[in-house]
């Protein structure tokens, strides 16, 4: 699905991604965990071709995304993506942002594109917000859009950044909520994140970036419960206590 | 870090010649389409049957040279003309938009009179302002003699203080309102929330509109010679007068832009930069 190999970023003389070397299979939910500045969201932006890599390869689906031949927008047009702050169109409607990329980009029936949008905003509740304008979300309902935004046009695989940590904890509740029910639906998810708790129940995989590499990887109960490298358990013993 | 990152792979390598190959092949394109364009241009003029008398009337090296000279002086008392405009705009720009920033119900009056101010300077028609100073002021004081010079000066001031306090304004009220919360809740009073937080920021919004504002004072300057100064085009017009040749005006033409030129440039390269700044820091 994502094959993510030997990738390097740099800025300036910061080495970000030190030839790293990722895979994320079908279904597959992978958690990033890592120290702040430890590269995750420098990962997803490159996955998502906002910054361009310094050397190595990005393939999803097969294709060579880092290829400069291949066209940015549709591979974009294949991800979804979520962001700490839900970045949901103020001018529009909340269904208008769920139905945009649909109508725009991939040019699907107005009808049929609502359609979908109003039993995405069922499944979360908030049908009766349809009409409404983001600013007249709270902020739990409002990440809970943006996600189902960027699932709307099933995207092969959602890339989530942090989506929780501008959440207070009983909203942090509902998002999460939706990504376990997006993961039981058989989404692909890569994503970064502070709640390493959550990591624990909902990813298949927990992997923790340090110094630009990956230091170690597997199963929650494996690299939370029982990490093996010395640099994992630091992080643990500082975030969890 | 373990692995030298300074070694580049194959990939890589083939990635980095395909992006040079697209740079010079655009180059290239770009190249010849203005070389194309230029020869249309070019074949289009020259076969236009008065094209030999255009040239001689506007394009004339021998008028160009005579002009020269004059046109410079003139361009010279524009730009001193500018200099003393530029501060007289910043002041009564900056006392314009403070004056309309005021609140509470004992400003009313001086709140209104800068409103109407502005907005009847913003919708005058600069040659208007122009001539009513220009005119009326020796007019109203028929014994001592002003200098047109000082009379432009004071015309460009009254009419570019409106839109510079106008896009002032604007810029302090665009600073998001949770800015003057965050800093009143750190103990800063509202004169140091002002001075440190607001105005650093609106600065940074406004310089773009700003700039522009100045480039074409830069051009409206040349404005003055219907007062009579003997600036940069009414050089132009005196030599034209007596040679009956129309080269002298591209002269002036040509300053003009030579003068501002760099002053555009500075502007698009700065928007540029704080763009570019945004989009780095934003969340995208
Ligand atoms: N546009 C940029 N220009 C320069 N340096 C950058 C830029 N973006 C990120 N960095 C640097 O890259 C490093 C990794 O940043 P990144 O945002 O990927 O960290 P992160 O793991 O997502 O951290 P956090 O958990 O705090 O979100 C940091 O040292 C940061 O300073
Ligand atoms: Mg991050």
């Amino acid at each position: 699905m994502l094959d993510v190999k030997g990738v390097v970023k740099r800025f300036g003389d910061n080495v970000v991604l030190n030839r790293l070397d990722l895979t994320v299979d079908q279904h597959e939910v992978v958690a990033l965990i890592g120290a702040s500045g430890s590269g995750k969201s420098t990962l997803l932006r490159c996955v998502n071709l906002l910054e361009q890599v310094d050397d190595g390869q990005i393939f999803l689906s097969g294709t060579d995304i880092t290829d400069p031949r291949i066209n940015a927008d549709k591979v974009r047009a294949q991800l979804g993506v979520v962001f700490q702050h839900y970045n949901l169109f103020p001018h529009l409607s909340v269904l208008d942002n769920i139905t945009l990329a649909a109508r725009k980009v991939h040019r699907t029936d107005v009808a049929v594109a609502e359609q979908r949008g109003m039993d995405l905003l069922r499944r979360i509740g908030l049908e009766d917000k349809a009409k409404a304008f983001p600013d007249r979300l709270s902020g739990g309902q409002q990440q809970r859009v943006a996600i189902v935004r960027a699932i709307a046009t099933d995207p092969e695989l959602l890339l989530l950044d942090e989506i929780t940590s501008a959440l207070d904890p009983i909203l942090v509740g509902e998002v999460l909520d939706l990504v376990r029910h997006l993961r039981e639906t058989g989404s692909t998810i890569l994503m970064a994140t502070h709640e390493i708790a959550f990591a624990r129940t909902v990813a298949d995989r927990v992997v923790f970036l340090d110094g630009g590499r990956i230091v170690e990887q597997g199963p929650p109960a494996q690299v939370i419960d029982a990490p093996t490298e010395q640099a994992t358990r630091d992080f643990l013993s500082r975030v969890l206590h | 870090m373990s692995l030298p990152t300074d070694f580049v792979t194959e990939v890589e390598q083939d990635r980095r010649r395909y992006r040079r190959k697209q740079t010079t092949r655009s180059v290239l394109i770009s190249a010849a389409s203005t070389l194309v364009f230029a020869v249309v241009v070019a074949l289009v003029l020259a076969n236009s049957p008065g094209w030999a008398v255009t040239r001689e009337t506007f394009f004339s090296g021998h008028y160009f040279q005579l002009a020269l000279p004059a046109v410079l002086k003139g361009l010279w008392l524009n730009v001193r003309i500018l200099f003393f405009a530029v501060i007289g705009v910043a002041i009564l720009a900056v006392i314009l938009a403070t004056l309309r920033s005021l609140r509470g119900p004992v400003f009313f009056p001086l709140r209104f009179l800068a409103a109407a101010y502005t907005d009847l300077f913003r919708g005058m028609p600069f040659l208007i302002v122009l001539y009513l100073i220009g005119f009326g002021i020796p007019a109203l004081n028929p014994t001592e003699r002003i200098p047109a010079a000082v009379l432009g000066t004071i015309a460009l001031i009254l009419t570019y203080a409106s839109y510079v306090a106008e896009v002032l304004r604007a810029g302090l009220e665009a600073v998001h309102p949770s800015q003057r919360f965050a800093a009143r809740s750190l103990g800063l009073t509202h004169g140091q929330t002002l001075r440190h937080i607001i105005v650093p920021q609106a600065v940074r919004k406004v310089t773009p509109a700003l700039m522009n504002d100045f480039i074409s004072m830069q051009k409206d300057v040349g404005l003055i010679s219907v007062l009579g100064a003997v600036d940069a085009i009414r050089a132009a017009q005196i030599q034209q007068a007596t040679t009956y040749n129309f080269t002298s005006y591209v002269v002036a033409g040509l300053l003009f832009v030579a003068f501002s030129w760099p002053f555009i440039r500075l502007s698009d390269w700065y928007t540029a930069r704080l763009r570019r700044r945004e989009q780095s820091g934003g969340v995208v």
